[in-house]
């Protein structure tokens, strides 16, 4: 469904497979290498890392231990960085985190309306709706107009709260736990837990 | 800069289309590209701010037609030889100038994890007070600059309130420029969904941004 370009030719901001670009890009991988500015295996691991180590699952441990551990949760909402770091995600595009809490009265969302700055270590790479025109264009000014999008509808009495992420701090949402999940562990609360959830864009539900 | 790029607030891009067990990359060719951006970047020919404008200043027409990835690959090939580690007669042959020396990568494949897991933190120590205390009222500053700045068209000259400061951070718009990290503080800075969008607006929302201190008076 995000592949309709007759629907929206203005917004390509989907993945491409033009053959003159892969072949643009492996000549410029070329000349990197030949010239010794890149290491090839550097590039592998790079991709690598982010292909298989580093994605949503790391946020979703975040949360499931949140959860559970009021004393964690008390950490993760004063210096949310420092708490991240305890499962040993850190660094770059999450250098500096905050996590803001779903409640029955207060919904979060995260954009970026300028590029698409995303939490990479506790979700990775972000999807390509997120760095659509069509996201960060409308998060801003219709959030409950996307959240319905995705299937969420807020009631007026909800507060939606918007968060542009216009400098270095990184947002990641804490969902609601969902009701009848009282007897999971953190890995089964974990499964529950999707990436869009921690943007914002959708709830947990109970398996 | 007044670009494409400062979206917040636009109509007309339809309808947010989330796609079904998206692939981390849809291409392999796109993870190189991500892998070349982050390093050739260790050569620390330029900052993070100076690469996000090479993105904003693509032209308007061809910022909206690329895909996020053929926007970086556009975009580190300007870095690349604007910093003078690639010439334009090297990039259009292909081939590396006989004449320049071999290097040797800053990052190799056992430093990628180090390097990823440290980042690259932009707060910074100061002597200096905050101008603005949590509660207060502010206005974004109307400024218009030409080069890179952070502050989004849509809240400019619209009152917000201070809800936290984050100390002082480095400062994109002079950072871009090569001008100095110029730290100053952060703030995050809470914004009625009504100030900025009108009475259509729900009264519980709100937008919060992150703003620096030169983006805001005091109301």
């Amino acid at each position: 469904m995000a592949h309709d370009h007759d629907d929206h030719p203005h917004d390509h901001d989907h993945g491409s497979e033009l053959p003159e670009t892969a072949l643009r890009v492996k000549a410029l991988e070329s000349l990197l290498v030949e010239k010794g500015l890149v290491d090839p295996a550097a590039l592998d691991a790079i991709v690598d890392a982010y292909e298989n180590k580093i994605g949503p699952r790391n946020g979703a441990r975040i949360v499931a231990r949140a959860w559970i551990d009021a004393g964690y949760k008390a950490r993760l909402m004063t210096d949310a960085t420092a708490a991240i770091a305890e499962f040993g995600f850190s660094g770059a595009q999450g250098e500096h985190m905050v996590v803001v809490e779903n409640t029955p009265a207060v919904h979060n969302l995260v954009v970026c309306t300028l590029c698409s700055c995303y939490p990479w270590p506790v979700l990775g790479l972000p999807p390509v709706w997120y760095k659509s025109s069509a996201y960060r264009s409308r998060a801003v000014i219709d959030p409950r107009g996307v959240l319905r999008d995705f299937g969420l509808s807020l009631s007026d009495e909800v507060a939606v709260r918007v968060w542009d992420s216009t400098a270095e701090i990184r947002y990641l949402v804490l969902p609601e736990r969902p009701a009848g999940t009282e007897g999971l562990d953190a890995e089964a609360l974990a499964d529950l837990v999707t990436r869009d959830a921690m943007i914002g864009t959708a709830k947990v539900s109970a398996p | 800069m007044n670009g494409v790029h400062d979206m917040g607030g636009m109509h007309g891009f339809g309808p947010v289309t989330p796609e079904a067990n998206e692939p981390v990359f849809h291409a392999s060719w796109e993870g190189r590209v991500l892998a070349m951006r982050r390093a050739v970047g260790a050569w620390r020919r330029w900052n993070i701010d100076a690469g996000r404008h090479t993105i904003e200043t693509l032209p308007p027409a061809d910022y909206l037609r690329l895909t996020y990835y053929e926007k970086w690959l556009e975009s580190t090939i300007k870095l690349v030889l604007g910093a003078g580690l690639v010439t334009p007669l090297e990039l259009e042959t292909g081939r590396r100038d006989p004449a320049v020396p071999v290097a040797t990568p800053p990052l190799t494949a056992d430093k990628v994890l180090p390097v990823i897991m440290k980042g690259g933190p932009t707060q910074r120590e100061t002597a200096v007070r905050p101008r603005f205390a949590a509660g207060q009222s502010v206005r974004a500053r109307d400024i218009n600059p030409v080069g890179h700045t952070r502050l989004p068209r849509y809240v400019r000259g619209r009152h917000g309130t201070i809800e936290c400061d984050h100390g002082a951070h480095v400062f994109p718009d002079s950072n871009a420029r090569f001008e100095g990290e110029n730290p100053q503080y952060l703030y995050t800075v809470r914004f009625a969904a009504r100030e900025l969008w009108g009475e259509a607006a729900n009264p519980a929302d709100a937008v919060y941004l992150d703003l620096w201190e030169d983006y805001l008076d005091p109301a």
